[in-house]
């Protein structure tokens, strides 16, 4: 349901930066959302479509690049992907410790877009 | 395709309600009152919770709460009754507060009198984590009863936590919740947080919390 503020701030700052760059139509948002969030490709878009009407950002395309969670391990700094949903235990497959600091998967940003 | 370009963005969805989460702390640190943002599931304690805390540390700091509520007043009656200054945030169906509708409910009170505002956030595992709400510290709540899979469905929000508080703790003899693996699974996500075990019912670890939250309100209002 938080789908609709978070569409509502993508398309500020689209247009902000259409204005910015005198662009007459938008036709691709190219978004970067990390695993740790729940975003959905299908909502956001019928979201987008709604709200964008009328502006120069109607019939724009999102894409979304997920990225993965990858965690770094405290011990051996080796880095590795994770399934966070997954029920296994966590330990790194280099040396067995279990203690992690983040390197991916909270990004929550728009990487760029397609206009003329 | 031709005059199609390539515009470089760059910047943070929801960078607004950061920026004005990041104004309301500012304020909140001028003002010497410590913003807590309490979270959970319907049902997990949150109302429950807080008058715990305010039976254990009302003698010592004064306290307001901000109870969010998609449509009743329920749980502000209940808080308002222990005599502490409780606001109503109707969330007229949202699923989570935001930086500008908590810097709205904070106008109902006189925050230089108050040491600490204690958020009630909309009961909620998915939305309230998405959304800064200018707290100094975020703190949730997971019960018993909810399961020790919840860090695998939520990631997010025991990612963001600085507290976790496991609630109704005196049901874990009737259930197959496993702790260690809950805890496990949430240092995984978090390795910062403080897990306390607790029972709004025996009032068990309730203490423990009372002082970490305690400690947290002094250093930052400086009494």
């Amino acid at each position: 349901m938080h789908e609709l503020p978070v569409t509502q701030s993508i398309l500020d700052i689209v247009l902000k930066h259409a204005h910015m760059n005198q662009v007459k139509s938008v036709h691709a948002i190219n978004l970067v959302i990390g695993e740790m969030s729940d975003l959905e490709d299908e909502w956001i878009q019928r979201y987008f479509d709604y709200l964008s009407r009328d502006t120069v950002a109607q019939g724009a395309r999102l894409n979304i690049e997920r990225v993965p969670v990858v965690l770094r391990c405290e011990l051996c700094s080796h880095s590795f992907e994770l399934d966070i949903r997954k029920m296994e235990d966590i330990c790194c497959p280099a040396c067995g410790e279990k203690k992690f600091s983040f390197v991916s998967g909270r990004e929550y940003y728009i990487k760029n877009m397609e206009a003329e | 395709m031709e005059g199609i370009q390539l515009i470089e963005i760059k910047e943070e969805i929801m960078s607004d309600n950061r920026d004005l989460a990041d104004d309301l702390r500012k304020r909140l640190k001028k003002e010497k009152t410590f913003l807590l943002n309490l979270m959970s599931s319907p049902g997990a304690g949150k109302t429950s919770l807080i008058l715990q805390t305010i039976a254990r540390i009302s003698d010592s700091l004064t306290i307001g709460v901000l109870e969010a509520d998609i449509d009743s007043m329920v749980d502000a009656e209940k808080v308002a009754s222990t005599g502490v200054h409780a606001v109503q945030l109707r969330t007229g169906g949202f699923c989570h507060l935001d930086a500008p509708m908590v810097a709205k409910g904070l106008e109902a009170f006189t925050l230089e009198d108050l040491d600490l505002v204690i958020i009630e956030n909309v009961g909620n595992l998915v939305c309230p984590a998405e959304f800064d709400t200018g707290a100094i510290r975020n703190a949730m709540i997971l019960s018993v009863p909810e399961g020790d899979d919840k860090p695998l469905k939520y990631p997010l929000m025991f990612s963001i936590c600085d507290v976790l508080l496991v609630n109704k703790i005196d049901y874990l003899a009737l259930s197959d919740f496993d702790m260690n693996a809950m805890k496990e699974r949430v240092v995984k996500l978090n390795p910062d947080i403080r897990i306390i075990e607790i029972s709004c019912k025996t009032g068990q670890g309730i203490d423990a919390w009372a002082d970490w939250l305690s400690r947290e309100v002094r250093e930052f209002v400086g009494k």
